[in-house]
């Protein structure tokens, strides 16, 4: 192990985020460097690969502007590393830590690697601690926990950050308001999607903490910006005891840029040009969700993410989506039809699915009908919806009275269950509704 | 044997050493990080590190055992919670806190407890390798105890006795030991195997009635994502009738084993009463714990699993997910630079399957007993499309395809198994054990119950164009009594009390069901109307 910093001057190649370098005497794997440009700007990199003395340098910046005569690189013998106090909470900062809101840096508590530690599977707490987001075809049929990932999956077009943004102020509201942190991370953002995030945050007077990676910066920091807002995250649960809810959005820019990144390292690529490692790439990101057992080590506090996924052509199948489902617990599917509609939010609750949602409801979480009022109104709207085809085909007249009713159960149930506007609705409004609304087409 | 480190790329690593055999098992760095040496040349060795490589630096040593990748085996197994390279989780727990922090070595076994150990040979008796020298009693179980060589008995202990010691000698000096290491990659020997006629009992009506698993069977479950097979693999761990568990959670979710934790601990086994947890074993790797963990945990949990299968018990082997195993491969592969095969596979992904198939099997011991090692195995296809690589290579080797089916899933029927697309090899040899140990009719019943969902299928594409008002009358009844069967016996809810379903309840409710068909039939014959006989 060396102790001091080594600087070289031996750069041999430079190609798109990645730099070659060269008679570099025992770098070691996953090493922070600062690489210096001609014009003096400093940028950080992380050590990719070595052979030999010939090391591979990912850098997380823009590298415009670099030459291979005049630039040098400094190793500094450890592993990026996020900086940790309570401080952090209400800053914002841009995808590679550095403060954005014109205040100065605060004095950190701690340093954390960013990638984290993967949690120990015994030491998990199981998940059931209902979390209320104000909507009817969440709380009611999917219902989230603490602890959860589920994300959001969207097409493009489709108000998918008025939901999150709804999830968040309802879930900032009962929860106890001390105890609970947002920890926004925003990658590859437009403006205007970012200042209306902003705007609900300042709005909220929560507290939270952001990283913010807008669409017209460095790629790199866009596969940062999650690691380091989720080291934070952790930090604040399980060493401060906070609920800590983590907005990701969007996840589709994070996997696009985890291939042009892959792509420049001329790595073999997968499906869609995507890497073979996504999948153990994006489980790093969302499987530091969770809870630890609070009687072995007193820390009450908890992870949950909200990934927003925009589905790329609508496709459910596509990559990103996919690999997302196959990890995450469940998921929140919108609904291009439903948007059409007029529904709003326009959750498909068929394709959609909380897996956690056992446990977390019923008596002692939310009401001892929740699970009886979910099955019934899931079933008949199932069964809605399926004979809709067949409405299609011999039209309205041609079915039986039974079935029209059922018709009908399905448009009241978009309209008046799942459409809800920007109005919250109190669980026990939720379950109300749902009861009403079965009991109108005399379902129970 | 030492040597050092010359290149890093990812999971894998050159070093500059030689003397290693391929497959050795090496240390690698300060930080002692496990791996498996891959490849080899001249001087040059490429090494798969099972853990993560950062902060891994060049120059650093690398240590070889002389030795390839083992798991301990011998009691204390059982109710065990292990990573993919057998390291025991509560243990590190206590270890390094809530985070896996880094790699350490800690045994499966606890070389410091004391067992009972009951010798079933005297001193002077002649024993030969693999024959049984006496029994531990691990829980409920009789853990016998199989000898490691061969010779006349010099000495036995009968008493209590700890695993770090010899529990007796043979007299050329040989010690025997209560336990040993095992490679994971080398299937344990057996006298011969035998033809699967036996029935593995699930509890789901689905599996039991229309598609029956052997006792030494291979099932895999493939299904796009929400279609709840991880749901169904751990309803059968907890029902299914065999003695020993082992459930690999195989690149799968964190909060997911915690779940599974928290059910087995307060769960008893419906066939003998004890506890859940002392029949099982857990392999872990979640999917964000090394890749190459992953890989190997497949291979240490079958490795155990046969274990127990040599003492004469019938084991079960649930993993979830193969396909997570498969993709660890691929990446192995690709970071070694080798030739891909279809999506970027290994080529040897099916051969590699095959072998890993094939070590299931219903088989006579060495030391004569009868055991079962059967599989039940999910697949994640990429978008739910079966004509991936890695379903396709599973089909061509597994006995039993249940096919986990998405519009089903969404339509909340689960277990959402597929009953045209899905089958089981292994019908016609246990029909007949059913037929005697449960009903006459079983073969009978289950035929009819095909017929009905075939003819309502037919039905359903006439009834989208016409109407259902357009079929006669008993096509209606056909279609209602179809979906008796579809929603009262083929769906059962995971978390009520008809998740488990033993055979007689299973046969006794499609038997009402074709009751009441029966005589809604005759009484349409007779003239009434089709609603009064719904009605009744």
């Amino acid at each position: 192990m060396r102790l001091s910093e080594h600087i070289y001057r031996t750069i041999s190649s430079i190609r798109g985020p990645l730099l070659l370098v060269e008679n570099v005497f025992s770098a070691r794997m996953g090493e922070a460097v600062r690489i210096l440009s001609p014009d003096n700007r400093e940028m950080d990199g992380e050590v990719l690969k070595i052979e030999g003395d010939t090391v591979l340098i990912q850098v997380y910046e823009e590298t415009r502007g670099l030459d291979i005569e005049n630039s040098s690189v400094v190793f500094t013998d450890s592993i990026k590393k996020a900086p940790l106090s309570l401080d952090i909470i209400g800053r914002i900062f841009n995808g590679s830590s550095i403060p954005i809101d014109n205040l100065p840096m605060f004095i950190p508590e701690k340093l954390a690697p960013v990638t984290g530690f993967p949690m120990n599977p015994s030491a998990r707490a199981r998940p059931e601690e209902f979390i209320e987001t104000g909507f009817s075809s969440i709380d009611g049929l999917n219902t989230l926990v603490k602890g959860q990932k589920l994300p959001i999956f969207s097409c493009a077009g489709l108000p998918s950050k008025e939901l999150a943004a709804g999830i968040l102020k309802n879930a900032a509201l009962k929860g106890e308001k001390d105890k609970f942190v947002v920890v926004f991370v925003a990658i590859g953002l437009t403006y205007h999607e970012y200042s209306f995030y902003r705007s609900i945050l300042e709005e909220m007077r929560m507290k939270f903490v952001a990283f913010v990676n807008m669409a017209d910066e460095p790629v790199m920091e866009r596969l940062l910006a999650p690691r380091l807002g989720l080291t934070v995250a952790e930090y604040l649960a399980f060493e401060r005891g906070f609920d800590v809810l983590v907005v990701i959005t969007d996840m589709t820019n994070y996997c696009d840029a985890l291939r042009e990144i892959s792509t420049a390292r001329e790595e073999l690529p997968g499906r869609r040009g995507y890497p073979g490692y996504m999948y153990s790439d994006l489980a790093s990101i969302y499987e530091r969700a969770g809870r630890i057992n609070d009687q072995e080590y007193g820390s009450s506090g908890s992870v949950t993410i909200l990934p927003v996924v925009t589905m790329p052509e609508d496709d459910i199948t596509h990559p990103i989506p996919d690999l997302t489902g196959y990890i995450t617990e469940g998921q929140i599917v919108l609904s291009r039809e439903l948007h059409q509609k007029g529904i709003s939010p326009p959750v498909d609750v068929l394709p959609s699915l909380s897996r956690l949602m056992q446990r977390g409801i019923g008596e002692g979480h939310t009401r001892e009908d929740h699970r009886k009022i979910a099955n019934l109104l899931y079933k008949y709207y199932a069964k809605g919806r399926d004979l809709r085809r067949l409405e299609a085909i011999v039209g309205r007249e041609g079915m039986t009275e039974d079935d029209r009713g059922m018709l009908n159960f399905a448009d009241a149930f978009e309209r008046e269950f799942v459409h809800q506007g920007m109005i919250r609705r109190s669980i026990n409004e939720t379950l109300d509704d749902g009861i009403n609304l079965l009991k109108r087409f005399s379902l129970v | 044997m030492t040597g050092k480190i010359k290149g890093i790329s990812g999971p894998t690593v050159s070093v500059e050493m030689s003397g290693l055999k391929l497959y050795d098992r090496v240390y690698v760095g300060h930080a002692m990080l496990t791996g498996e040496v891959v490849r080899l040349e001249k001087d040059m060795a490429v090494v798969q590190i099972y853990e993560d490589t950062r902060g891994l630096g060049i120059g650093e040593p690398v240590k070889g055992v002389g030795m390839p990748l083992t798991v301990r085996l011998g009691p204390g197994l059982l109710s065990g919670m292990f990573d993919g390279l057998q390291r025991p989780l509560k243990r590190l727990k206590e270890d390094m806190g809530p985070f896996i922090t880094g790699g350490k070595e800690i045994y499966a076994i606890d070389y410091m407890k004391n067992w009972r150990f009951h010798p079933l040979k005297k001193r002077g008796e002649d024993i030969k390798t693999g024959e049984i020298l006496g029994y531990i009693e691990e829980g409920a179980f009789k853990h016998f105890i199989h000898s490691n060589h061969s010779g006349r008995i010099k000495w036995i202990t009968d008493g209590d006795c700890s695993l770090n010691e010899a529990i007796g000698e043979v007299e050329d000096g040989s010690m025997l030991f209560g336990c040993h290491e095992w490679p994971v990659r080398m299937p344990r020997q057996y006298k011969r195997k035998l033809s699967p006629s036996e029935p593995l009992i699930t509890g789901q009506r689905c599996i039991d009635f229309l598609f029956p698993i052997a006792r030494g069977g291979t099932v895999i479950m493939p299904g796009g994502f929400g279609t709840g097979k991880t749901i169904l693999e751990q309803s059968i761990a907890k029902f299914a009738d065999v003695d020993i568990v082992v459930y690999v959670g195989c690149g799968e979710r964190g909060n997911e084993m915690a779940e599974l934790i928290d059910d087995f601990s307060n769960l008893t086994d419906p066939w003998t009463g004890r506890g859940l947890m002392e029949r099982t074993i857990l392999v872990v790797n979640t999917s964000n714990m090394p890749v190459a963990a992953r890989e190997a945990s497949i291979y240490t949990a079958v490795t155990m699993a046969e274990y127990y299968r040599d003492m004469g018990y019938h084991v079960l082997l649930l993993a979830d997910s193969l396909s997570r195993w498969a993709e660890a491969s691929r990446e192995i592969s690709s970071s070694l630079e080798e030739m891909p095969g279809e999506e970027g596979y290994p080529t040897y992904l099916a051969s590699r399957l095959s072998g890993f198939f094939e070590r299931a099997g219903i088989v006579e011991t060495l030391s004569g007993k009868v055991g079962s090692l059967s599989m039940v195995l999910s697949v994640s296809p990429p978008g739910g499309d079966f004509t991936e690589p890695v379903t396709q290579a599973c089909l061509r080797t597994a006995g039993a395809f249940l096919m986990l089916d998405t519009s089903l899933a969404h339509r909340r029927h689960f277990p959402a198994i597929n009953w045209f697309q899905s089958y089981s090899l292994y019908a016609k040899e246990i029909i007949p054990n059913f037929k005697e140990r449960v009903s006459l009719q079983w073969e009978e019943l289950m035929h009819r119950c095909r017929e009905i969902l075939q003819r309502e299928e037919a039905l359903r594409e006439v009834a989208e164009i016409v109407g259902i008002e357009g079929l006669q009358d008993a096509d209606r009844l056909l279609m209602k009594a179809s979906e008796m069967i579809r929603l009262e016996f083929l769906c059962q809810n995971a978390y009520t009390g008809d998740a488990f379903s033993p055979p007689e309840k299973t046969v006794s409710k499609i038997a009402d069901i074709f009751k009441f068909y029966d005589n809604a039939e005759e009484k349409l014959k007779q003239g009434v109307h089709l609603d009064g006989v719904l009605k009744s």
